[in-house]
């Protein structure tokens, strides 16, 4: 193991006067799930929203390796994030594409290799043999993962049509059908029943184990920080102020005067 | 008592609507129809029209009472009736009133409407019941599309052979055509990528003048240039395509209204090239492949009877022209139909569902939307090309805004990125206005034989007010009337259902792999 998946060094942005994160550093391995969790408004989405190109950060480096090479994330277009350094993401409020199918979602997000394939348009055109090949291949991938989500038998119903916790799912599997190495999921329990929220931890652990991708989560639901995290790094203001296992960070007293108040920290230390 | 306390209820709504409407009308028919102005030797000098008001008032009381209890009726088929009967009985009332004699057509007239009505709403309550609502849609079904395309094609082929086919049939044929095609041009730009383009007809008109520059000046053929004004309109959608990446919605419609202005513009004042005001006369007439279609080739040429050894007729051009528009259109259909399928057609759909959804799977959302103003403007200048040639003079007023929000209505009245709804509108809004031409009388002799019948029977539901119905006068109000009632009716558009671009096949799949293991 050399340089970790990702590592972001003294990353700062700033809004005008307001510093929403303030000289952040982490990283975040391969196979592993790291969670990033805090109270509303330390700056968790805009960390995502950072290292996919949505933001330009004020300071910092950010890192992206893998077998591609070394990837600048804070000097690339949003879409190359996603294309060259393979950084998926999914978002808080779940951004489908409503009228399109559930296939048509997963398809789309093969966009890249497909282009290629289709020899941009041109050999499409024509029906050239690699474009229908490469598409098969996309249906079929697709189709590998509505099963993992147990979707196929939605498959051809418009993605605006399914229920809530479906298209919470749906939104996961499409990020991982542009092949990430490093997917971002922006409170992907939001909304779920405990049985779903059950279902997704299994996912992620399924996911982070045998597609071997480092997965970042933001989230609020505690069961499923504890549950899949292998590391869990918590913010407030901005700042980072504990990072380590689940169990460290628990019992964190600036973890939990961020969460509860500096009286209840001074009674439990007590 | 529950029944009757309810139909009281409707009554007394019905009822209170009907008397607000009428003191509306009331209100707005004084002074908009109730005021007549007179030529007086004193001057201007003003009547009152009261009963001008008391028909207004007592059409708009009459008319609310009647919607009003409308859904009161129990079942489809008792509506018909109730409004088929309601009609029959003006227009038999409408005789009786103005002294003339009873006409036994027009009981006819309203039981075989309202037959084909029944017929209608029976037919159409099967076949839905049959479909369902299921979003990718049964083999058969995409079948039977298919056949219905085919034969649509073939009929088209086949016009100019038939015996109907008169010099005013072929012409509304092919501006029908040019509409069909530029249609689907927009399509891929406003239906697919979902870029609210209103200076369309920019492009057609890069079409039409590189077309009619490069003839006129270099002396090319129409099928040399046809290849050339397509990648010049295409350059121009690039080139417009650029400064709005960044526009939505309203403002980027703002922007592409202003490029077609400035086009028509530059047109106007580009007048040492363009010829300006005056256009660009005497563009050469398309040839097969070489040889013209004219009574007196210049020396050399063989003109196209002679080729085929056939009297000589204006009709063979007339009938070539539609023939060329009909291929390119072809050609249009095809290629849309296609690219929609390929990834590009899908990430135009995706943007337009949700740009930053699309950027983040990695979609390059500046060439996805140029490659689809470049290819809608293609399309734009293929049919710029052919508009060209088949008038033999072009001038900046034939692409004016009326030409892109024509075009921009039917893509938007067919059914946004379908493409049959968009030849039905083409159909609908160029062959409406045409039907308005003459008295509601001629009529019936505009359409072919059977399709006569049919229309003269229709008519025998008309009220008689003692009116000369000029069609002409009306037509752009019956134009509007339509597109407002479609807007109701259809507010996706005609045809607004989508056909998916790729399907699973999770039946077929889930039986082989059930044999596999």
């Amino acid at each position: 193991m050399s340089a970790p998946l990702l590592s972001v060094e003294h990353l700062t942005m700033r809004f005008g006067g307001l510093t929403a994160i303030d000289d952040l550093s982490l990283t975040a391995d391969r196979g592993k799930i790291t969670a990033i969790i805090g109270p509303n408004g330390a700056g968790k989405t805009t960390v995502f929203n950072c290292l996919t190109g949505f933001y330009k950060p004020s300071v910092g480096r950010l890192a992206l390796n893998h077998e591609g090479g070394e990837f600048l994330l804070e000097r690339m277009d949003d879409f190359r994030i996603t294309q060259q350094a393979r950084v998926a993401r999914t978002f808080q409020n779940i951004r489908l594409f409503p009228g399109m199918t559930v296939v048509e979602n997963l398809v789309v997000a093969q966009h890249n290799k497909l282009m290629r394939a289709s020899g941009f348009t041109a050999l499409g055109l024509i029906g050239w043999p690699s474009h229908r090949r490469a598409e098969r291949a996309a249906i079929e991938l697709a189709h590998g993962w509505l099963e993992r989500i147990g979707l196929v038998d939605r498959a051809n119903d418009e993605a605006g049509s399914l229920p809530y916790g479906d298209q919470r799912r749906l939104e996961i599997a499409r990020a991982m059908c542009t092949d990430p190495v490093l997917l971002c999921l922006d409170e992907p329990a939001a909304g779920l029943n405990p049985r779903e929220s059950a279902e997704l931890n299994t996912l992620l652990r399924d996911m982070a184990a045998r597609e071997g991708i480092g997965i970042l989560l933001i989230e609020h639901d505690m069961s499923v920080v504890m549950g899949v995290s292998d590391r869990v790094i918590v913010l407030d203001y901005g700042r980072k102020i504990s990072d380590g296992t689940p169990l460290e960070v628990r019992s964190d007293p600036a973890v939990i005067r961020a969460y509860l108040g500096e009286d209840y920290a001074a009674g439990a230390g007590a | 008592m529950p029944a009757a306390a309810s139909v009281r209820s409707a009554l007394e709504s019905a009822f209170r609507s009907a008397a607000l409407g009428g003191i509306a009308a009331l209100v707005l028919a004084v002074p908009l129809v109730g005021l007549e102005t007179l030529d007086t030797p004193q001057g201007l000098g003003i009547a009152m029209r009261w009963d001008w008001v008391a028909k207004a008032v007592a059409i708009i009381v009459l008319g609310r009472l009647i919607i009003a209890l409308w859904p009161a009726i129990p079942g489809t088929h008792l509506r018909i009736w109730v409004g088929v009967g309601l009609v029959t009985f003006i227009a038999i009332a409408a005789d009786w009133w103005n002294g003339r004699p009873f006409r036994v057509d027009r009981l006819v007239a309203g039981l075989a409407v309202g037959l084909v009505l029944q017929a209608i709403v029976a037919l159409r309550a099967r076949f839905q019941s049959r479909n369902g609502r299921e979003a990718v849609r049964s083999p058969a079904a995409i079948r039977l599309d298919r056949w219905l395309a085919v034969a649509l094609i073939v009929c088209a082929a086949l016009l100019p052979l038939t015996p109907l086919a008169d010099r005013y049939i072929i012409d509304l044929g092919t501006t029908i055509l040019i509409y069909v095609m530029l249609g689907w041009g927009l399509n891929v730009v406003v239906g697919l990528a979902g870029l609210l383009d209103l200076g369309y007809v920019a492009f057609y008109a890069v079409g039409a003048y590189s077309f009619a520059l490069l003839a006129r000046d270099f002396g090319l053929t129409f099928w040399e240039c046809l290849p050339l004004a397509g990648f010049f309109a295409a350059m121009f959608g690039v080139l417009l395509g650029f400064p709005v990446l960044r526009l939505r919605g309203d403002y980027l419609a703002i922007v592409t209204l202003g490029f077609g202005e400035m086009i028509r513009i530059v047109l106007i004042n580009f007048q040492a090239y363009t010829g300006g005001p005056n256009g660009v006369r005497s563009i050469p007439r398309p040839t097969f492949f070489g040889h013209p279609f004219t009574d007196f080739p210049e020396d050399g040429q063989v003109p196209f009877h002679q080729l085929f050894g056939i009297e000589y007729a204006t009709f063979h051009r007339i009938a070539f022209l539609y023939y060329v528009i009909l291929g390119l259109a072809a050609l249009t259909f095809l290629f849309t139909e296609r690219i929609r399928r390929l990834p590009v057609g899908r990430a135009w759909e995706a943007l337009r569902e949700d740009e930053v959804a699309a950027r983040a799977l990695g979609i390059n959302p500046t060439n996805t939307k140029l490659t689809a103003f470049a290819i809608g403007a293609m399309f734009g200048g293929f049919a710029g090309a052919f508009f060209a040639t088949r008038q033999g003079f072009i001038s900046p007023e034939s692409f004016t805004f009326i030409e892109s929000a024509m075009v921009l209505a039917i893509v938007v009245l067919g059914g946004m990125g379908s493409q049959v709804g968009v030849a039905i509108a083409a159909v609908v809004l160029v062959v409406l206005p045409e039907l308005g031409r003459g008295s509601v009388a001629a009529l019936p002799g505009m359409f072919p034989e059977p399709a006569a019948t049919v229309v003269r029977v229709a008519l025998g539901l008309l009220p008689d007010f003692g009116i000369d119905l000029d069609l002409g006068r009306i037509r752009m109000l019956l134009f509007g009337g339509a597109m407002i009632a479609i807007m109701i009716w259809k507010p996706r558009g005609l045809l607004s259902r989508r056909d998916p671009s790729v399907a699973l096949k999770v039946p077929v799949r889930a039986a082989s792999g059930a044999g596999g293991q």
